[in-house]
């Protein structure tokens, strides 16, 4: 008898394999690598107009073919007729997998204790697990610069596609170096210091960076010189913003601020170096456009910095910024609302960029400034398998998005926001029991 | 002469008393915009269609209007005219928000900190927003009694900014900001969700006991030789009492499932069914309930996560919520997101599908029943107040971009015509204006840092 049993048993066992082609009530859906054909499609490419009527072929995670009439061969056909397909969303400023419930100091991983930490990396502390993940890339934003917070020097930032099950899994290429440049505004309103007290402060912590620089630049001629050096991980890590090897990112805000912040940039030399933030950069456009310093600004849906500015100050930002000749990217500086990306870029088009340009500035121009480029940022042959298929325009609300490609794995278009809809659309017990 | 001198003081104060009344009236405008695409809300999308306001009210709806000779015509052709946009939960323009002293203060009145001065109300006028509910902060079980605004800017007197039609509503607060802010920062009750239920009940039983008292002394007084003494007025007390008949719409600050369950009951244990729930991150997950017990929720298009109770929220909220038949409008709690709830409306047609009608009614005609002023507002119907805004696309696009706000049939906002600095008032002595990195918007838990301290808040809604 007890024989009998363990051969049902095997049995069952056996067959489930065989069951598993569709989706079995409770079965988790995976991310699917594999070879894809988006055919027939509308291929929005960035970098080299639009293709109506196109297909791309998508294999061993790049884009290896865009055309008409390609040969699906063994690839799973995805029928994109009167569909788009963009390339991954990139979000130039976040702290996706930093923090998962923004009110628990526990979960918070994006703020070390000390004013000069840089060598404190965002990498290895992101959660790629994180419920918000799933969340962001159903949207098409595939990728995010996750961004350490908090003293002067607070980490080294990093680029991430959002899949994978490690934080090496999900790097794709691109460290940097935040520096919160002192500024001489106010931190809210209730900062209460005086005009003196905030300029006096800002000269001090100017100071303070300048004597860390020059320690910095020491380590670096002390490092290239071979010389025996005691452990230093601080300076370590600076030593290569200084050398050229990492970008400083230089969150600077107030118009008057990124000015002195540009000289700064100038006396110092400084080999590589990006403007984040930027709120104000409007008003100091040209002379942004004049130092060659590419800029990360965002959030688009925010409040003027000035009770007087025109209300709409923050969404016509990147727009006056472009205009004046500066290379722009946007970002929206949030965690669990990455997905917000497209509508910030949407909105800084309906205020004077455009929509190509607002695109631009959510694919290739950061793809651009962190050097990514050769495999992100555009539908190109060789470039990463890393796009999206929507149903339209995806700035705009009523587009869905059905289909995410990451690195070439096939995203399952699901997050805890979609099962949530479909568990309690229709509520069973209802109201009654 | 005395005859003449009595005669003239009568004269005098009848004039006083007739200029105070004019005073006190609000200015109220006329206009004729012609020739838009007017979406009405209620009764479907009209082509190529005028809209006339006269004294602040509109008059008439339809095709080849002629209007009085003081109304302004605006040439409308190829733009989107909807109605006022209505803000169900707002903190803008509001002193303080917080009388954070003790878990139920239901005597005092957000009316009487109105600041018509914040130039936040003239970016809101700038997003298509024409009414906003002030309300009390989330710091108490039951809060203060919240006020409905209309944004009517340029004032120096706050009481014009009062929609006076309006019912009396007040606020009520459940879930971690009441327990974090009492149980945790002062170790009173309640500390947690049991207690917060508590409160509620003994706040509504003592209110009972006190109607009692009342009524006993009320027939007592009538009787030959009564010696009844009167019972200690308690405004407090009357407040509650107030809700119990009814006379005042509940908005209640809540997040989990089970709190909303909880309100649900302990009303319908009082009787009270005026009952509408705020930010209910939840209310998913008893949308039959809500649909059936409740005058509705008003959500947040997509925040969640930023504390424990939101964790497990979707954006799919709105839309449920709406395909279960609960009167569902979209709010803002927050200074920037006041200026394009159109935009967070359209957002439900990413999540959840929902059509055109049901994505504007979540920001005009929904919001309107939840304040108890759909009589007045929410739609572009003949005898509702001129609360209009003209868009240059259909206002769910992301790129509809405003283009003049009417309050009462009188201009607010003009993309073209506006000044880029609007301020009212600009201090004197101030030689360099502030620029700040983070414009702090009034949220739920303002003013209450004093009894939080050692926790981190950094979204605190």
């Amino acid at each position: 008898m007890k024989k009998f049993n363990l051969t049902i048993y095997f049995l069952l066992l056996l067959l489930f394999p065989v069951c598993s082609y569709g989706q079995i009530e409770g079965e988790v859906l995976k991310p699917q690598n594999g070879k894809f054909l988006l055919k027939g499609g509308t291929v929005v490419t960035v970098t080299n107009g639009i293709m109506e009527n196109t297909s791309v072929l998508l294999e061993d995670g790049k884009i290896k073919a865009i055309g008409t009439g390609i040969d699906a061969g063994d690839a799973t056909v995805i029928d994109c007729t009167d569909h788009y397909v963009y390339p991954g969303m990139i979000d130039s400023g976040t702290r996706l997998g930093l923090v998962e419930v923004g009110s628990l100091a526990e979960t918070q991983d994006y703020a070390e204790i000390g004013n000069v930490t840089p060598n404190m990396q965002a990498l290895t502390a992101i959660n790629p697990n994180s419920v918000a993940i799933p969340v962001t890339r159903v949207s098409g934003v595939t990728t995010a610069l996750s961004v350490p917070s908090g003293g002067l020097f607070p980490g080294t930032a990093a680029l991430i596609n959002l899949n994978g099950y490690t934080p090496d899994q999900m790097y794709t290429g691109f460290k940097g170096i935040p520096m919160n440049f002192p500024t001489s505004a106010r931190r809210g309103r209730w900062d209460r210091r005086s005009d003196e007290e905030i300029e006096k402060d800002a000269r001090e912590a100017l100071k303070n960076i300048n004597e860390i620089w020059e320690r910095a630049t020491t380590y670096m001629k002390l490092e290239d010189a071979d010389a025996s050096l005691t452990y230093y991980p601080e300076m370590e890590q600076l030593a290569k913003a200084v050398r050229g090897d990492l970008p400083l990112l230089i969150e600077v805000n107030k118009a008057e601020d990124i000015l002195k912040a540009l000289e700064w940039i100038k006396e110092k030399e400084v080999k590589k170096a990006v403007l984040t933030g930027v709120s104000e950069g409007f008003r100091v456009a040209e002379k942004i456009a004049d130092a060659g310093i590419a800029v990360i600004t965002g959030p688009v849906l925010a409040l003027p910095s000035r009770s007087s500015d025109r209300y709409d100050a923050a969404y016509s930002n990147p727009g006056k910024m472009h205009k004046a000749g500066v290379k722009v990217a946007i970002r929206t500086s949030d965690t669990e609302n990455v997905r917000n990306l497209p509508f910030n870029a949407g909105f800084a088009a309906a205020y004077g960029m455009g929509k190509e340009e607002a695109l631009k500035a959510i694919t290739i121009v950061p793809a651009e400034i962190f050097g990514v480029d050769d495999h992100l940022g555009s539908i190109e042959e060789g470039k990463s398998a890393t796009v999206f298929v929507a149903d339209g325009d995806p700035f705009e609300t009523k587009t869905q998005i059905k289909h995410v490609f990451i690195d070439g794995y096939k995203i399952p278009m699901t997050s805890r926001h979609i099962r949530l809809y479909q568990e309690f659309l229709e509520r069973n017990p209802g109201l009654e029991k | 002469m005395k005859k003449m001198r009595k005669l003239t003081y009568i004269i005098c104060s009848l004039c006083l008393i007739a200029t105070q009344h004019l005073g006190a009236q609000t200015p109220k405008g006329n206009v004729l915009i012609k020739n838009a695409t007017v979406l009405t809300v209620t009764q479907g999308t009209l082509e190529n269609t005028d809209v006339w306001v006269q004294d602040g009210i509109i008059k008439k709806v339809g095709q080849d209007l002629s209007a009085s000779k003081d109304a302004e015509t605006i040439d409308a052709t190829g733009k989107f005219l909807m109605p006022g946009i209505i803000d169900a939960h707002s903190h803008l323009a509001l002193d303080v928000v917080n009388e954070a002293t003790a878990p139920i203060t239901a005597e005092v009145a957000i009316a009487d900190v109105i600041n018509p001065f914040d130039v936040g109300i003239y970016r809101a006028l700038a997003g298509g927003t024409t009414i906003a509910h002030g309300l009390h902060g989330s710091a108490n079980a039951i809060g203060g009694q919240s006020i409905t605004m209309k944004y009517r800017y340029g004032t120096r007197n706050p009481s014009d900014l009062i929609m006076k039609e309006a019912p009396r509503t007040i606020k009520f607060a459940l879930g971690e900001n009441p327990t974090r802010v009492h149980g945790q920062g002062k170790n009173i009750q309640p500390r947690t969700r049991m207690g917060v239920e508590a409160i509620i009940r003994n706040g509504f039983n003592e209110a009972l006991q006190y109607e009692k008292k009342w009524e006993a002394y009320n027939q007592a007084k009538g009787q030959k030789n009564s010696k009844a003494v009167p019972p200690a007025y308690n405004l407090r007390l009357q407040t509650l009492a107030d809700i119990l008949n009814g006379e005042i719409i509940i908005h209640c600050h809540s997040y989990r499932a089970d709190e909303i369950y909880m309100l649900i009951n302990v009303c319908r244990d009082f009787g009270v069914d005026k009952l509408v729930f705020t930010h209910v991150n939840e209310g998913f997950k008893v949308a039959p309930e809500l649909a059936k017990y409740t005058m509705g929720a008003s959500v947040f298009s997509d925040w969640w996560a930023y504390k424990f109770e939101v964790y497990y929220s979707t954006a799919y909220n709105a839309a449920i919520l709406t395909e279960n038949g609960v009167i569902t409008s979209i709010n803002s709690d927050s200074d920037e997101l006041i200026r394009h709830l159109y935009h967070e409306a359209a957002k439900t047609q990413r999540y959840g599908g929902l059509s055109d009608e049901q994505a504007l009614a979540l920001i005009t005609i929904n919001p309107a029943k939840q304040l108890g002023i759909d009589e007045y507002v929410g739609s572009i119907e003949e005898g509702k107040q001129g609360d209009l805004v003209i868009f240059d696309h259909h206002p769910l696009s992301v790129y509809a971009v405003p283009q003049m706000t009417f309050v009462d049939g009188i201009k607010q906002f003009d993309i073209n015509e506006d000044k880029d600095d609007q301020r009212l008032k600009v201090s004197p002595t101030e030689r360099v204006e502030p620029v700040y990195l983070q414009v702090e918007e009034e949220s739920c838990m303002h003013g209450v840092e004093l009894f939080t301290e050692g926790t981190v808040l950094h979204h605190s809604y």
